[in-house]
Parts: structure tokens; sequence; C-alpha cells
């Protein structure tokens, strides 16, 4: 379909009036960028916010205690209950879909007292008694040493992991914090090792101020029995946590004598669920992306089409020349069809270039200013392109389709009088 | 060459029909070199696109080098056009972004022919028109007698049968036209059969006979002693 004199014909037509045909080229450029900025800030958005789940399993559920809301077997309602180990082990025997249950206790919390010293300094943390299989749930970098194993456990071993903002507040800038004690609520905890959240985004302030300490040793060390704070549950691959939901409160209603409609009891956070939500939300804003860009590009074809349409009328008389000198209509037509769509491509081709520029200096600016809360790599895949330019193409031909066809409905002779 | 028999042509306006041609039979053996002359409105023009396969008829035969022309779609039209006739207007009709080379290269380009061929042959039919120092300038760098030449290579690259020319010369000076006359002249000579519209008598007179249209009708048609354009320049 092209040849080198084709070629040169189109691109001469086009360049008889360059100014023209640069403002014509301008309105698709424009839309092709803005269509692309638009998508790459969605994604930058959706970056951002699914980075604030960091990166906890998201098949995952968190479960606490509330009071009861139903009085149920002689027990009264508004009671308080504990969960034990016991639910642990019975939701692990009794629903093998589930990967991980981990049980966890908690001490304290960054905006509490201080409750953590280590000689003459002092600092408010977040202590977590947990289990090894923690860390698989939510991903972390140990920075040194260790995390906490079984035989901490077995053992009830006073170990702790300390976060990045832990070793800033106990300790001096060359000291090494391994093997070394801290105090935490008055019990000597030995630090096997430190942490920080592989994440850079989030809730990293939070994470960096916690201190992990064995489940065992917690209990032992703070007088909890076997009671449970809450417990972090993930499914396995392909077994919805959502869906395994109903299962986990049952067997727990059945244990503690919860009124199997009472709903309030057991407090909960759905990860998969919000996360599916916030991923739903995103997929909304993609569409809307798409949408608004693909209005702001069809003004664009729109002014090429309307320019088409002048040159084919200011060209009416050469086009009347060409049909003397023996153009074929097809051949008139298809080349305005190919002016058009050359126009439409390589304004369609600067502006995705030109976004991509854009998107380079923001993630530049990103990189070098830090991280802003709920945004984060703003990008575009190549499907995303190629869809650009599949529009470009179909919108090409669309432009030109009503200018080809003007340009041969007259009779040459009839085209041939107009000056 | 060209055989015509009751040519009509009528034109359509609101409830308004104008009758222009009324039955035209006239034709043009290969070599010859004809004017048609009439007063303005008369209908040479309108003659001359339906000969030039630009128009219509409305009723009537026309048969070009033994081909019925009757009902062509388009696409014929535009390839017997390209194969069969050259076209000379009084305006030039030269593309004016496009370099004197490339708009004789034109007709050759619709041909499919390829561009080094193509810009041999237009170099040489510059050549023949005298313009070849002028290959690459753009026409509005030049005089209109230059346009015309440039014109005159156009029709002759796609070596056609028949040259059609609608007032050659009424955009020129008398010089002028008289060395377009020459050129047509000489072509004429080299055996290309030659249609000239034309309302000055002089001009007329270069040619070797006129047609005299009236009302839509020829009302004469005689052969006449050729004055050689040369002779006045
Ligand atoms: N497309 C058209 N629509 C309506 N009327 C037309 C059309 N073309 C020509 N006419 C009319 O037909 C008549 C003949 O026109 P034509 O152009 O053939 O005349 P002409 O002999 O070439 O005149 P001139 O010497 O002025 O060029 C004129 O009255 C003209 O107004
Ligand atoms: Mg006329």
């Amino acid at each position: 379909m092209f040849s080198k004199d084709r070629w040169d014909e189109i691109l001469e037509a086009l360049s008889a009036n360059k100014f023209r045909t640069l403002l014509t080229a301008f309105g698709v450029f424009w839309g092709i960028t803005i269509l692309v900025l638009l998508l790459a800030l969605t994604n930058g958005l959706r970056n951002g916010v699914t980075a604030d789940f960091g990166n906890f399993a998201t098949n995952s559920m968190f479960m606490w205690t509330q009071q009861t809301s139903i009085s149920y077997k002689g027990l009264p309602k508004g009671r308080f209950f504990n969960y034990k180990l016991g639910d642990v082990e019975a939701l692990k025997a009794e629903i093998p879909e589930l990967k991980y249950v981990s049980p966890r206790l908690q001490l304290g919390g960054y905006s509490g007292d201080n409750n953590v010293t280590r000689g003459m300094k002092t600092g408010a943390f977040q202590v977590n008694g947990d289990y090894p299989e923690f860390i698989k749930q939510q991903p972390m970098d140990i920075t040194s040493g260790r995390f906490i194993s079984y035989s901490d456990i077995h053992a009830k071993r006073k170990t702790c992991v300390i976060g990045v903002d832990v070793v800033k507040g106990l300790y001096d800038k060359e000291e090494d914090p391994l093997g070394t004690y801290i105090k935490i609520s008055g019990v000597n905890f030995m630090v096997v090792g430190t942490f920080k959240a592989s994440n850079s985004q989030g809730d990293q302030e939070e994470d960096a101020n916690t201190i992990f300490v064995p489940f065992t040793s917690f209990g032992q060390a703070f007088n909890s029995g076997d009671n449970v704070g809450w417990m972090a549950i993930t499914g396995h691959d392909g077994k919805s946590i959502t869906d395994l939901k109903p299962k986990i409160f049952e067997i727990i209603k059945a244990r503690h004598k919860i009124h199997p409609d009472d709903n309030r009891a057991i407090g909960n956070f759905d990860l998969s669920e919000a996360f599916g939500r916030v991923n739903g939300l995103f997929s909304i804003l993609g569409f809307v992306g798409y949408f608004v860009g693909a209005l702001v590009l069809m003004s664009g074809i729109i002014g090429i089409s309307n320019i088409m349409l002048i040159v084919v009328k200011e060209r009416t008389k050469e086009i009347g020349v060409r049909r003397a000198l023996g153009a074929t209509p097809w051949t008139i037509k298809s080349q305005i069809l190919q002016e058009s769509l050359i126009l439409t491509i390589s304004s369609g081709m600067v502006g995705i270039s030109f976004a991509a520029g854009v998107i380079w200096l923001m993630n530049y600016i990103l990189d070098h200013s830090g991280p802003v809360d709920n945004f984060a790599n703003p990008s575009v895949g190549m499907s995303v392109v190629f869809t650009a330019l599949f529009i470009l193409v179909v919108s090409g031909l669309l432009a030109g389709l009503i200018p080809a066809n003007s340009a041969t409905k007259m009779k040459p002779v009839d085209a041939l009088r107009i000056d | 060459m060209i055989e015509i028999k009751d040519l009509h042509k009528s034109y359509h306006m609101g409830s308004n029909t104008l009758h222009v041609l009324k039955g035209i039979n006239f034709n043009v053996k290969e070599g010859e070199l004809v004017s048609i002359m009439g007063s303005s409105g008369s209908g040479k023009s309108t003659l001359l696109n339906i000969l030039g396969m630009l128009d219509e008829a409305d009723t009537g035969d026309y048969t070009l080098d033994g081909f019925a022309i009757k009902n062509l779609n388009e696409k014929i039209a535009a390839n017997y056009r390209n194969k069969f006739l050259g076209f000379i207007f009084q305006s030039f009709n030269l593309i004016n972004y496009k370099s004197a080379l490339d708009n004789v290269a034109m007709p050759l380009y619709y041909q499919g022919m390829k561009r080094k061929e193509r810009v041999e042959k237009a170099a040489h039919y510059l050549e023949k028109v005298g313009l070849a120092d002028w290959s690459h300038h753009l026409p509005n760098e030049m005089s209109g007698g230059q346009k015309q030449r440039v014109a005159i290579a156009r029709a002759l690259a796609s070596e056609p049968k028949v040259l059609l020319a609608d007032e050659p010369t009424g955009a020129l000076d008398t010089k002028t036209s008289y060395e377009v006359m020459d050129l047509i002249q000489g072509i004429n000579e080299e055996g290309k059969t030659i249609l000239i519209v034309t309302h000055e008598p002089d001009i007329a007179q270069m040619t070797k006979r006129i047609v005299n249209l009236k009302d839509g009708l020829i009302i004469n048609d005689t052969k006449v002693e050729q004055v050689r354009a040369i002779s006045n320049v």
C-alpha cells in the first residue's frame, strides 16, 4: 500500500502548508498525551494505594474479640471473651484451606507511654508477641540477625527482633544491637535481629517502631497465659479468605458459646475484600481515564477531519486536475485517507513520547524528593501504548473517511471549474 | 480518431433547463489540428469536456480511437483519460507545490511508472518545450508562457492520442500566444491529433481546420490555409 512515491506524494501535500498541518496535528497530540497521562496517573494512584496494604498477603483477614451482643446458653450479652491458643489449633485442624493462622499478643503502641528502656534510654514502642510464620504473611527485610524461630517459641526464650526506629531510639550510632538486652515493661529480652519494612510506602513508620517477641515468651513474661489477642489468618492460594470466613466464625462461636447470629462478638478486617474493593475502584478509575482520554482524543480527531475537509475543499481544483491526468477516485481517496492516517499516527506517536517523557519526569521527581502519600510509580504498560496506537489508526481512518469521500463526489469537470 | 454522432447535452438548474449541445455531429481524423470557435456560451468548453471524458453527454455516440465512450465508470474513465488524452487549460492548472519536473511526471505517476523512468521521460518533454533549465522551479517562479509550456509537456508526457486544449492562449499576451502556438504546431507536425478551443481568429488561423459553433450546433466546418505561428513572432 505504501510505496516511496506515495510517501513523497503525501509528505509533499502535508508540507505544502506546514503551519496548518502542525496545528491540526496538535489536537491529536494533545488528546493522546492526556489519555496516556490519565492512565499513568491512575496507575500511580493504584500503586500508591495498594502499597498501603503493605506486602501483606492479600488473601488474609485479621480477627479480634469484641463484646457479645446476644445472650446465649445462660450467658449474658455484653460479655467479654478471649481467643485461646486452642482456637488457633482448632482452626488449623478443621479448615485445611488455611495456610497460616498466626496468633498475636500486643502491648503498647507508638503513641502510648514509654514501655521499653535500655540503660538511660527509653521509648514507647509497639510490642507484638508473634509466631515465626508471621513474616510470611507480612514480608519484611531482616537487616541483621534473624526473625523469631520455633525454638524460641518452644523454649519460651526471651528474644526480640526490633525495627529500625527502635534501634535509633535505644542505641548510639555505632552500636551493634545484636546480643544486647532491652527491657520491655520491666522484662529483659535479648535482641536477635533487626528489620525494616520491605515496602517504602504506607505504614512504614509504625512498622519501624515495632518489636517482635516470641508469642510464648510474651505470654509468660506478661502473664497472659494462653490468651490470644488477635489472629492474622491467611488462606491457601486460590481459596478465598472471604469464602472461608463464615466457617472460621462458626468454629470460634461454637468454642466460645457465642450465639450463631451474634455478628458483633467477633471483630474482623478482611484484607482481601478491602483489596478487591480498592482494585475495583481503580478498574473504574482506569475506565474513566480511557473514557475521558478518548473523548479528548475524539476532539482532536474531529479537528483533523475538519481540517482535512477544508484542505480537500481547497484542493478541489487540484483534485480535478489530478483526475484529468488519470487519477482514479480510489487513488484520490486512499491518498487522503493516508494523509489523515499519517497525520494522526505521527502526531499520536509524538504525543505518546511526550507523555512518556512527562511520566519519566514524574518518576524522577518522586525518586529524588521522596515518596508521596498514595502515589507511586506512575506508568503505563505496553498494552496501553498498543491500545492507544490502535485507537489512533482507527481514528485516523475515521477522520479521513468523510473528506476522502467528499473529494471524489464532484464530477471532474465541476472540480476543474472551481477557482 | 474521434467520431461524434448526434450529441446532446443539457444543464438543469432548478426548474430551468439549458440545452447547450443540440445534436453535434463531427469527426476528427488522426493528425488533424482543429480549432473550435464560437461566441461565449455557445458550448465549446462543454463539447471539449465531453470529448475529454470529464463530463458526460446526455445522448449521442462518441467513439475515441475505436472505443465507445459511454456509461464508463470513473475508474475506467480515469484510465482512458490517462492513456488517450492530454489536457491543456487556459489557467495552466499546474500543481503549485510541485516543481515543473514533478508536474510533468504526474500522468506517468498515475500510470504506475517507476520514479527513475518517470523523471527521465518528464525531463525529455521539458526539454522538448524548451524548459530543461527550469525543471526544479515551482510554477509561481515562472511566467505564464513558461507555465503553459510546462502544461503542454505534462499533456505530452503520457504520450496520448489526442491533445485537448481549452483556450490555451487565453491568459497569454500575443507574442507568448504565438510561441505556444508554434510549439503546438510542431507537436501536430509530429503526428499528434490536437483540438483547440479558442475565440481568437488569429489563433484559429494557425490550425488546419475551423469548426464554428453557434447555439449548440455546428454552423460551419472548413479547412483553412494554416498560418505559421513562427512567422508572427
Ligand atoms: N455546470 C454547468 N451548469 C449550468 N450551466 C452550465 C454549466 N456549464 C456550462 N453551463 C452553461 O452552458 C453554456 C455553455 O457553456 P460553455 O462553457 O460550454 O461555453 P463556452 O462556449 O465555452 O463559452 P466561453 O467562450 O465563455 O468559454 C453557457 O451558457 C453556460 O452558462
Ligand atoms: Mg469555454
